[in-house]
């Protein structure tokens, strides 16, 4: 078995938070892990990528274009500019809540209508999932902790091969002590989400 | 971040690149380490800034990476194991030393690690850094993974203290950053001090010891060869008809990523074990060679075919099958796709139809450079000029409204180019650098604008901080770790103490103030220095000291004349579909700059 994950959004989202988790939780479930982040001039509010791959005999840290078994846009622009790493198979959780880029804020560029976006990818992919990880990290008690509901709502994703059980116990030895209680709501909140809509 | 030393030997952790470097150091008992930052080396610093002093070690920011291999070659000739990393750019700088320090060689073992940067993630360049190693003479080891780029830091030891001299530790991108299980082997002995025992005739390079010294440096490289040879970092995988050599991160892909063939993963790539190669090629239908950016490994493989008497037809990038630019990635492999078995992967979907808006990297909300550019851009008018910027966060000042780099080079580049502009047109060269990159390399251009006359401005942005690296300190800022503390060097002081007339001191979160200076400053008759001095919020809000008073929009007072929005184009700026400007007050720091420029006294501090 071998299984990619990639996971896309903003600088700042969380998503190299998210993506260790995945991967501890990887290596503790006994699999070969091998991650590819971005650092450095990225970070500066740019498009963030980081790739998961995990099982037998995993060593590169890329994965071709159209290989991810499952993608997980924290925000949706980026979620339809990494349409191409997936397949006809291949799973996307897509978070609805918006990051505008400067040139938008600014309003030199137009930000698309979340039905268009995530129109766009249904146009190409029978597999996509929706959730509004802002709104339920709210209710959680955080909008911080939207990451840990992208998390939760990955463990309830059919065929995911990493238990959930296992994903929260990563998911709160990762985060300060202070913030597990929260951490561990949202990630409910998430799992119960996505678990709702099978 | 302590995961680099505590873990015992035996135990496993999902390791960043990077951070398996740092563990290779603490097993090899390294007492000695100096960097100046770059990505993707970076986190190294980072780490080593908390740990050092727990393992033993010495560690420092050094000015620049001459001065960062210069310290550590200090170390290793008097008997302390040393570690001198930067990036692939960086070694340029040190290559004065670098050059000179093989002739001599060294006492304990000092590895230089150079991390390129296919693909120019973090870089001006992707320049390939392995013919340093060719040209210095020096031997090279590549990892290609998080396991190897540890455990050949105590083998790159080894060789180097078996030859007496440096060896260069080369990485790319997608192994600094890349991340996967490593198990960590037994911490080593650290020695911190040792002793220099004189001896000029190595160590005092003048022309009749130099002469001999390469004559030594020559043995050295014979010798490494053999060593080469016989060295377990360069192994044969796998039995099949087609042979491919590589080395670095494209073994991985490599390896997961075709069938069939033999593999011959080199780890020891310079000098390269050729006997194994001529074997290894002997017998083979063809060989792929499969490395990033330029042919090094495949070159010597074509001279080693031609040497041995092999007719073996050797493919890569001579043959148009591979590029030259860019990393690679599993994908690049559909090149060779006709030479070996390459895995098929599903049909990517194609892109998606609605009109994307890009997302390119930059500067912060209530970032201070937003403050100095517009005032530069107000100052400077339409009066010709060539805006000389640097490497740093305000390189990003390339994109609009600011349009503040007309030529970017390299560290300190901004400020030897404005000089030039200076002379050979009648455009007004101004000058950006950054803190960190004005202590790096931006001292010594100043000199020679001054004693050449040259009539520029020169601004230098100080944001108390290295900021694009990951907030490392600085000369500027003093050093408060490793149990050294010693007090920042104040650049106006500096500045002054080097001859320079006019010097100013602006705060670019007062706009209106700051242009009065910078329009002063451009008319100067001779150099000018502004200094624009402001801490990074970014590195407040990592230090968790910056407080925030959120600016608003009075929207009776807003005329959209967006004022704001062309001079500051803050990201916390949020305009409208209707054309409303409103304040994102998540994104807000309240530094005030929009507020300064606001014809209409429209946006002003929340009052709660």
């Amino acid at each position: 078995m071998k299984y990619t994950v990639q996971i896309v959004g903003v600088g700042g989202q969380g998503v190299l938070m998210a993506s260790m988790v995945l991967g501890n939780a990887a290596m503790a479930a006994g699999h070969d892990v091998s991650m590819s982040e971005v650092h450095g001039m990225a970070q500066r509010g740019g498009t963030v990528l980081s790739t998961l791959r995990f099982g037998d005999g995993t060593i590169s840290p890329l994965e071709p274009r159209g290989g991810a078994d499952l993608i997980i846009g924290f925000e949706p622009v980026e979620t339809c500019r990494a349409v191409d790493l997936g397949n006809e198979e291949t799973t996307f959780l897509m978070n609805l809540d918006p990051i505008y880029p400067s040139m938008v804020a600014a309003g030199f560029e137009e930000y698309p209508l979340t039905e268009e976006l995530v129109g766009s990818i249904r146009k190409v992919s029978g597999k996509v999932l929706t959730i509004e990880a802002g709104v339920l990290a709210i209710e959680a008690g955080r909008a911080v902790t939207a990451n840990a509901v992208m998390i939760g709502a990955a463990a309830a994703i059919d065929g995911f091969p990493l238990p959930a059980e296992l994903l929260k116990k990563t998911l709160l030895e990762t985060v300060p002590e202070k913030s597990k209680e929260l951490n561990n709501k949202a990630f409910d909140l998430g799992y119960a989400t996505m678990a709702g809509r099978k | 971040m302590h995961m680099a030393v505590v873990p015992k030997e035996g135990s496993r952790q999902l390791l960043l690149g990077n951070e398996a470097i740092v563990r290779g150091l603490v097993e090899a008992g390294v007492g000695f380490a100096s960097t100046y930052p770059g990505t993707p080396s970076s986190e190294i610093g980072n780490i080593l800034e908390v740990i050092a002093p727990d393992s033993g070690m010495y560690f420092e920011f050094s000015s620049n990476e001459k001065i960062a291999l210069e310290t550590a070659a200090a170390a290793a000739v008097s008997g302390v194991r040393s570690f001198a990393f930067m990036k692939h750019v960086g070694v340029n700088v040190a290559a004065d030393a670098l050059m000179t320090l093989a002739y001599s060689g060294i006492r304990s073992g000092m590895l230089i690690m150079s991390a390129d940067d296919p693909s120019a993630h973090s870089s001006q360049n992707e320049q390939d850094n392995r013919y340093y190693a060719t040209l210095s003479m020096l031997p090279m080891v590549e990892p290609s993974t998080p396991q190897e780029a540890k455990d050949m830091v105590a083998e790159a030891y080894r060789i180097s203290e078996e030859l007496a001299v440096p060896v260069i530790y080369r990485t790319t991108t997608r192994v600094n950053h890349a991340r996967s299980i490593v198990e960590y082997g037994s911490v080593g002995e650290t020695k911190a001090k040792g002793h220099f025992e004189k001896d000029d005739r190595r160590f005092v390079s003048i022309p009749a010891h130099a002469r001999m010294n390469r004559v030594r440096l020559l043995e050295a490289e014979r010798r490494a060869a053999e060593l080469s040879e016989a060295s377990p970092l360069n192994f044969v995988d796998g039995e099949g008809g087609v042979g491919i050599i590589t080395a670095g991160v494209t073994y991985t892909y490599v390896k997961e990523f075709t069938s069939g063939a033999s593999i011959l993963k080199l780890g020891f790539t310079n000098p390269l074990p050729e006997r194994m190669i001529a074997d290894f090629i002997r017998g083979k239908k063809h060989i792929i060679v499969v490395e990033e950016l330029e042919p090094f490994l495949e070159d010597q493989v074509l001279r080693i075919c031609a040497q041995n008497g092999l007719a073996v037809p050797v493919y890569g990038k001579r043959s148009g099958h591979l590029p030259r630019q860019w990393e690679f990635s599993p994908d690049t492999l559909k090149g060779v796709s006709t030479l070996t078995e390459v895995r098929e992967t599903p049909a990517p979907l194609t892109g998606c139809d609605v009109k994307l808006p890009g997302r390119p990297p930059t500067l912060c909300a209530g970032c201070p450079h937003r403050g100095i550019f517009a005032a530069t851009k107000k100052a400077v008018g339409d009066r010709p000029h060539v805006y000389c910027s640097d490497i740093g966060c305000y390189t990003l000042g390339v994109q609009d409204p600011f349009n503040t780099a007309d030529v970017v080079i390299c560290m300190g580049g901004g400020l030897g180019t404005a000089g030039g502009f200076s002379e050979a047109t009648d455009q007004k060269a101004i000058a950006f650098i950054g803190d960190s990159t004005f202590f790096h390399s931006g001292i010594t251009p100043l000199t020679s604008a001054l004693f050449n006359g040259h009539e520029m401005v020169a601004v230098i942005l100080d944001n108390r901080t290295t900021a694009m690296t990951g907030h490392q300190p600085n000369p500027g800022t003093g050093r408060s770790f490793g149990n050294v503390n010693t007090a920042g060097l104040d650049i106006e002081t500096v500045v002054r103490g080097l001859g320079v007339g006019f010097v100013r001191t602006v705060d670019p979160y007062n706009v209106k103030d700051t242009i009065k200076t910078m329009k002063e400053a451009v008319d100067h008759k001779g150099l000018a220095v502004v200094i624009s001095k402001r801490e990074c919020p970014l590195d407040l809000k990592r230090r968790k000291t910056l407080s925030c008073k959120p600016y608003a929009v009075d929207a009776d007072k807003c005329i959209r004349c967006y004022t704001c929005l062309k001079m500051i184009a803050c990201p916390a700026l949020i305009k409208g579909r209707d054309g409303t400007l409103t304040i994102d007050v998540t994104q807000c720091i309240g530094c005030g700059m929009c507020a300064d420029v606001c014809p209409k006294d429209a946006i002003g501090e929340v009052w709660t």
